[in-house]
Parts: structure tokens; sequence; C-alpha cells
């Protein structure tokens, strides 16, 4: 954490300038189309490369097993987030179907 | 509306909108700060959301070893949900600081397209004010950006406003987050370890819009599991979203040439 205030400084860098470099310029340039058709798939390859491992990874090794409680509690937070398509609904459906969970394993 | 709002105008100093050239008459001082309020009431909904998911953020950064400090001066100078929430399970995991921005700095990529999707709606703002408007520049922020500005011309200070409200909602969820985590133990029973992951889900579900969208993201799971495996520092999410953002390019290239 000594590095902190370098990692708060860059990420200021990256958030800030992507808000504000595009709208500076765009007024006078358009995006060449290849990298707005590239940008368009970004969000989702990152958020599912964060998820996935999130949930399968754990201690260094697969943890692709039913007494996964991530694993199990990821499903109903999918549903969730399919069918309401928000985010604190979402959030909280997950925090509390992983309590449900934890409970139901005797883990609490 | 108006009738509504009116008092608090008076009665609060914090509210002054947009400093600077020209706000001399009263008269334009009033119309400014009209728009600000009615920017700040269009963002109500954003606020009611950052709330809680500011406390969520708050009190995971602190689980995962930040100080009260430095988990609210992410919330103040990134101010960005999902990156926070990235850099604290990426801090937490003892990934090196050259992968979390690099990592940030992807993940941040689809505010390029929010910004350049406004830009036509801004033309005639000045670049002073656009340094300060471009900040605010949230997913949600852009999501309500998007159909007001389509609606009709608004100005700086409505703009201003409909981001200041959200952004000062993030920051006290951070903070009350923060304290309450210095003060809660075993995050675990309470299930908030999964506040991130949920994000993740909610964030990644909706975006998904059709084939090529199926495919990207479970071409970069895979990946970024099988990579993350075998590599320390996070590089898996890097590599993983590299290949499988150009897959997803790719498909819908071929897609569109296939198909006409």
């Amino acid at each position: 954490m000594e590095n902190f205030f370098w990692v708060v400084t860059g990420m200021l860098a990256v958030t800030y300038l992507a808000r504000l470099v595009p709208m500076l310029v765009l007024s006078r340039m358009e995006i060449p189309e290849g990298f707005r058709r590239w940008l368009q798939f970004v969000p989702v390859a990152v958020l599912s490369a964060l998820l996935v491992p999130n949930i399968l990874l754990q201690n260094g090794g697969l943890a692709l097993r039913l007494d996964n409680t991530y694993l199990l509690a990821a499903v109903p937070t999918m549903i969730v987030a399919a069918k309401f398509k928000n985010i604190f609904l979402t959030v909280l459906c997950g925090i509390v179907c992983l309590m449900i969970i934890r409970f139901a394993f005797g883990m609490l | 509306m108006d009738d509504f709002l009116a008092p608090a105008v008076e009665s609060s100093p914090t509210n002054k909108p947009w400093p600077g050239r020209g706000g001399g008459k009263t008269g334009a001082l009033q119309r400014r700060l009209k728009d600000f309020w009615q920017g700040v009431a269009v963002s109500i909904p954003i606020m009611v959301g950052y709330l809680p998911i500011g406390i969520a953020y708050g009190i995971l950064a602190r689980q995962a070893g930040f100080s009260l400090f430095q988990a609210v001066s992410l919330s103040l100078f990134v101010y960005a949900g999902a990156a926070q929430f990235i850099a604290v399970s990426m801090i937490a995991a003892g990934a090196n600081p050259f992968s979390i921005i690099a990592t940030i700095g992807l993940v941040n990529l689809r505010h390029v397209l929010y910004s350049a999707s406004v830009a036509p709606f801004l033309q005639k703002i000045g670049i002073s004010r656009l340094l300060v408007l471009a900040f605010g520049l949230t997913d949600e922020a852009f999501s309500i950006e998007s159909v007001v500005l389509a609606q009709g011309a608004k100005t700086p200070s409505y703009i201003f406003g409909l981001q200041l409200a959200p952004y000062l909602a993030w920051n006290a969820g951070s903070l009350l987050g923060g304290l309450l985590g210095g003060w809660l133990s075993g995050i675990q029973a309470l299930g908030l370890d999964f506040a991130l992951p949920a994000m993740f889900i909610a964030l990644l579900i909706p975006l998904i819009k059709n084939r090529e969208l199926v495919i990207t993201a479970i071409v970069s799971g895979f990946l970024s599991l099988i990579f993350g495996l075998f590599l320390k520092g996070s590089w898996n999410i890097i590599l993983a979203t590299l290949v499988a953002a150009t897959l997803g390019m790719g498909l819908s290239k071929w897609k569109t040439s296939s198909g006409s």
C-alpha cells in the first residue's frame, strides 16, 4: 500500500482522460469505425474476465464444486440482474442469497 | 417544482453553480440556480442508488485493509464505482500498481464511448466548463444525460447539478461505509464480500444483448480463469479482455459482411 498515492493518481488519470478527451476532441474528429466497434466489446469482456475468476478461483485453484457458495449465490443473482436490470437490487439479492446459503451450509 | 425548490436555493450557500464569466446579472444567476436544481432533481434516482453502493464500497475497502482516508480519497478523486471496487479487490490481492491502473484503464474505456456520444450536445460549452463536466460522467450520469440532452439543449448549470448531487451521495456513502467498516467485524457473516461479484453481474448481464456479446463474455471469462491459474498480478484480466474483445469484433464484422 506504499504505492497508494501513485495508484490513485494513475486511476484518476485513466478515468478522467477517458471521460474528457473524446468530449474535447470529438466535435472536430470522428472515432475510427474499427476502434469504435472494438470498444463496444470491451465492457462485456472486462466484466466477464473479472467476474469468472472471482467466483470460480479459490486459493489459487479451480473451485467448480457444489460447495462453492459464490457459485451457488451467483445463479439467482444473474437471474435477478437479467430480469430487473437494477444494480442495487442485484447486489442486494447477491448478498442476501450468500447469507442464506452460508446459513444453510452451517457456516454462520 | 420551482416552488418546492425555491427556499432551498436561497438558504444554501453551497449551491453557486458555475461561477465565472457573465454572472453579474441577478436574472442570469437565478436562471442558473433554477437550471442547477432541475439537474439535481433529475439525478435523484442516481443518488438513491449511489448511497447504499457507496456504503458497501466503504465497508469493503476498510475490510480489504484501506484506511478511512484511502477509501474516501478514491471516491473523491477517481469517482468511478466499478473501478473503485476492482481497485480494492486487486490491491487486497496484492496486484502491482501498473496492472491495477491498466485494468482500470480498460474498464474505463467505455467512458470513451459515453464522452464521445455526449460531445455533439456540448459544442457551445467552453473548455474550462467541460473540464468540470467530464469528471462526473459516470455510467449512471451518462444514462440520464444521454436521454435529457437529446430532448433539448441543457445549460452547464443543469448538467453540473445532475452530476454534483450523485457525486456528493457517492462520497457520503463511502464515508459512512468507511466508518462502519472500521467497526464491523466478520464481513463474511453478512455476505457483504459478495457485493463485488454481484456488482459485476449487475453490470455485465444487461450488456449481453446479442450472440457476439455472449461469445465474448464466455471466452473472456474462460480465458481469464485459465490464465488466472498460472499468472500472478491480474494480467489474466487484461489478456482475456484484449483477446475476447478482438474476437467479438471479428465475429460481428464477419456477421455483417456475410449477412449483406
